[in-house]
């Protein structure tokens, strides 16, 4: 992590110095609007790191995250109605789920060599067949969903997940820090180069002594359990669960707009990534509402060409341009 | 008794299978010739849907004379999109031309969300109720003329791509792409063109699929993971497999909704597509690529 | 000295084509063999069996006293046996430095001790100046060096290399000779290499097999086996290549 740390110029480290103070006193300035604003971009820049790990270091395109979401959010959200384990432990058996799965789905995936676009399909079928069986079981609540309800008089467990607003906001940013350095150390760690040699060229890497299999397994556990650590936080954020909403290939394709958009491989792609998608589409949002127009679509359409003009013109992504352009990042390495 | 109920549910899977194959029919065209993933195929799919009502509800065009013009503009559509944007993406990194048409098939969705509302939109047939009695076999008249229509789509289009020289020089590119550009084949523009029928089919699935659907932008997804599905099972670049599994598909959901239940369908599709990514991506009729 | 790497009846088919047919030979430690032959002879064939691509189909082959025919590549390279590709492969979005490094990382758990090794070898191979390049930009003798100086990394006790010279003018060749022989003779490093540049393997080899139509026709040093008429008839053409 120092590494990183280090190998970045004087005025980028002032930069991320200025903007993480910022962020920490903004609780006391700032209206909860902005705060909830906000909170979703950290939620967006720490899914998007995750999935980021999984796509941008080892290669594997994953259009299905919103499984480990969603399987998440139910396992914490279940273990906390039915036996009231609070999620700072539920979300061990959370975890061990959405991992379980993303370890079945990679090792299908590898093991049957399932590449490209076959891969992709194979996790937008595993989201879809889940979505549709949660609308079938009754105990979680079924397609009428699954709901936690806010209770008042436990808003100081934090750890519960009981707060309100601003607690979110700390635990989001957490959360989005936390995943930063995270990624930074991976990035630089023996696991990290071994994702970058399978990720360019998996022949070699095999040449070199990787085995390709277990470093692609790797990267698909963390960002799964990852991911599932977000979907507890989701859950008792929005405190419902839909399955047609959470599983949805629309949420898969939300949580991979950031780092697209921001930069596919990067450390801080899924962060520039969501601080810029984020505040835009509800700028839109209330944009569209204070001309009275009715534009349910609006944001979906705007993410939509957002995602084509980038992938057009700037494939790797905005963070790789404007780090070039601010110096930001040391040379490549 | 049992056995005619299932036999009428397996006939009306195999007619919607059959314009489910036609609809993934132009997905493997696409893919198999210009080797692009379209993965808004179920979006264009309900444009055509859309399409189709307005001329009906506007004109009273039955869709499957609306068919045709819908099938021209859709074939210009493609051509067109192929020269503008997709061309750029050929040999691309894969994930790139994926995201390039979820963010299409994103703007399509919701565009249709925006324009016409989540309602479902039917096209109110004078047939839409009306049946044929086969024995103990009750058979929609508006499904049998679909798939009757979707066959002739499909047929003329075998016959284009197996006797015509222009047909042939398409599969030229899909076999040996450098043996056609040796050979002089224009390869753009024969990639424009595959991608103009491959929509065409799609448009025309597009109108057929409103006489037996409403017209809603939440089918677009799903018709999309239904294509990807039917093209894998039976086979990538085969057009008798993209009927083939259309009508598999068709008859397995239909059961599948009969016996264990309507909003259950799709799972079984989909399973059926884990199962078959895992055991043979090349599907039925494929060959490895 | 014993054989480090020993093969023997390896045989392989593809289909209709038996491709290495009943191929035996012994390398033995800190030598420098070559196998030669016509295109098609079956040399990348053997190769990849060797280096774990394929298993063969009658045989087995034995590297520093057990077998490991049919083991994965990664195993391969763990056991001792590095190898480059004769189309190389570099990673090209990554340094040059950073290319070794993936190699280096095998035997060396820490990225820092990994990264001073690299630096050693990039020096060795004459890579140093292009350490923080991107592969993708270096020219194809440097993606050469590359190539071997990442197999390099992984401390091979054996290198497998795959018509290494191939595209290179002849002083890059003569460079690429001097620094195969420096290596062998400072580490004691076996080399096994497919050449079809005869200036090269009678630079370097030790001793030679032919190929042809995947079996070997001839084995010896260089002189030998460049004056074998089976030999000259098959591949080298009435005048021998000096």
């Amino acid at each position: 992590m120092s590494g990183l740390w280090n190998a970045m110029p004087r005025h980028g480290q002032a930069l991320v110095v200025v903007l993480l103070a910022v962020l920490l006193f903004a609780p006391a300035v700032a209206d909860r609007y902005v705060l909830s604003v906000l909170t979703l971009v950290f939620y967006f820049a720490y899914v998007g790191q995750a999935w980021n790990l999984m796509m941008g270091f080892a290669g594997q395109l994953s259009l299905g995250h919103a499984l480990y979401v969603g399987l998440g959010g139910y396992v914490a959200a279940l273990l906390w109605l039915f036996f009231g384990i609070g999620p700072w432990l539920g979300v061990v058996p959370a975890v061990l789920v959405a991992t379980a799965f993303g370890v079945a789905i990679g090792w299908l995936g590898f093991r049957f060599s399932i590449e490209g676009v076959y891969f992709a399909l194979l996790t937008i079928a595993f989201a879809e067949f889940t979505r549709i069986a949660f609308d079938h079981i009754g105990i979680s609540g079924g397609a009428g969903g699954l709901f936690i309800p806010f209770q008042a008089d436990r808003s100081s467990e934090w750890w519960n997940l009981r707060g309100g607003q601003v607690s979110f906001y700390y635990i989001a940013l957490g959360l989005a820090v936390g995943a930063v350095v995270l990624a930074a150390a991976l990035l630089r760690s023996r696991l990290g180069y071994q994702w970058l040699a399978v990720r360019e060229d998996p022949v070699a890497a095999q040449a070199l002594g990787i085995n390709v299999f277990r470093a692609k397994m790797k990267a698909v556990v963390i960002s799964a359990a990852m991911t599932g650590v977000g979907g507890v936080f989701h859950a008792f954020y929005y405190g419902n669960l839909f399955p047609a909403q959470v599983f949805d290939i629309a949420r898969s394709i939300e949580i991979i707009l950031g780092p697209i958009v921001g930069g596919l491989g990067t450390v801080f792609g899924p962060v520039v990534g969501a601080f810029l998608l984020t505040p835009m589409g509800e700028g839109l949002i209330m944009l569209t509402h204070a001309l009275g127009i009715s534009a349910p679509g609006a944001k979906a359409v705007f993410y939509g060409l957002i995602l084509m003009v980038i992938i057009s013109l700037k494939p790797t992504g905005l963070w790789p341009w404007l780090s070039r352009m601010f110096r930001l990042e040391a040379r490549k390495s | 008794m049992m056995s005619s109920i299932v036999a009428n549910v397996v006939v009306q899977g195999v007619l919607t299978g059959l314009v489910y194959g036609l609809m993934a029919l132009g997905l493997s065209v696409i893919f198999g010739v210009v080797r692009v993933v379209n993965f808004a195929h179920g979006e264009f799919a309900v444009i055509g849907m859309y399409a189709a009502f307005l001329l009906f509800a506007h004109y009273q065009l039955d869709p499957l004379i609306a068919l045709v013009p819908i099938a021209i503009a859709f074939f210009a559509l493609g051509y067109g999109l192929q020269v503008t944007l997709v061309q750029r993406f050929v040999g691309r990194a894969e994930h790139e031309q994926f995201i390039l048409l979820v963010g299409l098939a994103i703007i399509i969705v919701n565009g249709l969300l925006m324009i016409f509302g989540p309602d479902a939109r039917p096209a109110n047939l004078p047939y839409s109720f009306d049946s044929f009695m086969v024995g103990s076999l009750i058979i929609d008249k508006a499904r049998l003329y679909a798939a009757i229509a979707a066959v002739v789509v499909a047929v003329l289009l075998f016959l284009f791509f197996a006797y015509s020289r222009t047909g042939t020089a398409i599969r030229a590119c899909a076999d040996n792409l450098t043996g056609a550009a040796v050979v002089g084949l224009n390869i753009k523009r024969l990639y424009a063109l595959t991608f103009g029928l491959g929509l065409a089919c799609v448009g025309a699935a597009g109108s057929l699929l409103v006489t037996i659907a409403d017209a809603s932008p939440s089918l677009a997804p799903a018709y999309t993971l239904l294509a990807f599905t039917i093209v894998i099972i039976g086979g990538l670049g085969s057009m008798a497999g993209a009927l083939i599994g259309g009508v598999l598909i068709g008859i397995s959901e239909a059961l599948a909704g009969f016996f264990i239940s309507p909003s259950m369908k799709s799972m079984f599709s989909f399973a059926l597509l884990i199962i078959v990514l895992v055991l043979r991506p090349q599907g039925i009729m494929g060959r490895r690529a | 000295m014993t054989a480090l790497l020993s093969i023997d009846g390896v045989s392989k088919r593809f289909r209709g084509l038996l491709a290495v047919d009943g191929v035996s030979f012994d390398v033995a430690e800190g030598e420098i063999f070559a196998v030669i032959g016509p295109n098609g002879a079956g040399k990348t064939t053997l190769f990849n069996i060797v280096a774990g691509v394929f298993p063969p189909d009658t045989g087995s082959v034995t590297f520093a006293g057990s077998r490991c025919d049919g083991l994965s590549p990664d195993l391969i390279c763990r056991r001792g046996i590095g190898r480059t590709f004769q189309i190389v492969k570099p990673f090209p979005g990554l340094t040059v430095e950073d290319n070794v490094v993936v190699g280096a990382l095998l035997h060396r758990p820490d990225v820092a001790s990994a990264k001073a090794h690299a630096r050693d070898i990039l020096e060795k191979l004459d890579l140093s100046h292009r350490r923080n390049h991107l592969a993708a930009a270096l020219t194809l003798p440097d993606r050469k060096r590359l190539e071997v100086a990442r197999a390099l990394a992984t401390d091979p006790k054996l290198l497998l290399l795959d018509e290494v010279m191939a595209g290179l003018r002849p002083s890059e060749t003569d460079r690429m000779v001097a620094i195969l022989t420096e290596l062998n003779r400072d580490s004691g490093l076996t080399i096994l290499l497919i050449e079809h540049v005869m200036r090269a393997v009678m630079a370097l080899a030790s001793r030679v097999a032919v190929l042809h139509h995947g079996a070997k026709i001839a084995e010896g040093t260089p002189a030998e086996v460049v004056r074998d008429p089976a030999v000259i008839e098959s591949y080298l053409g009435a005048e021998a290549v000096t």
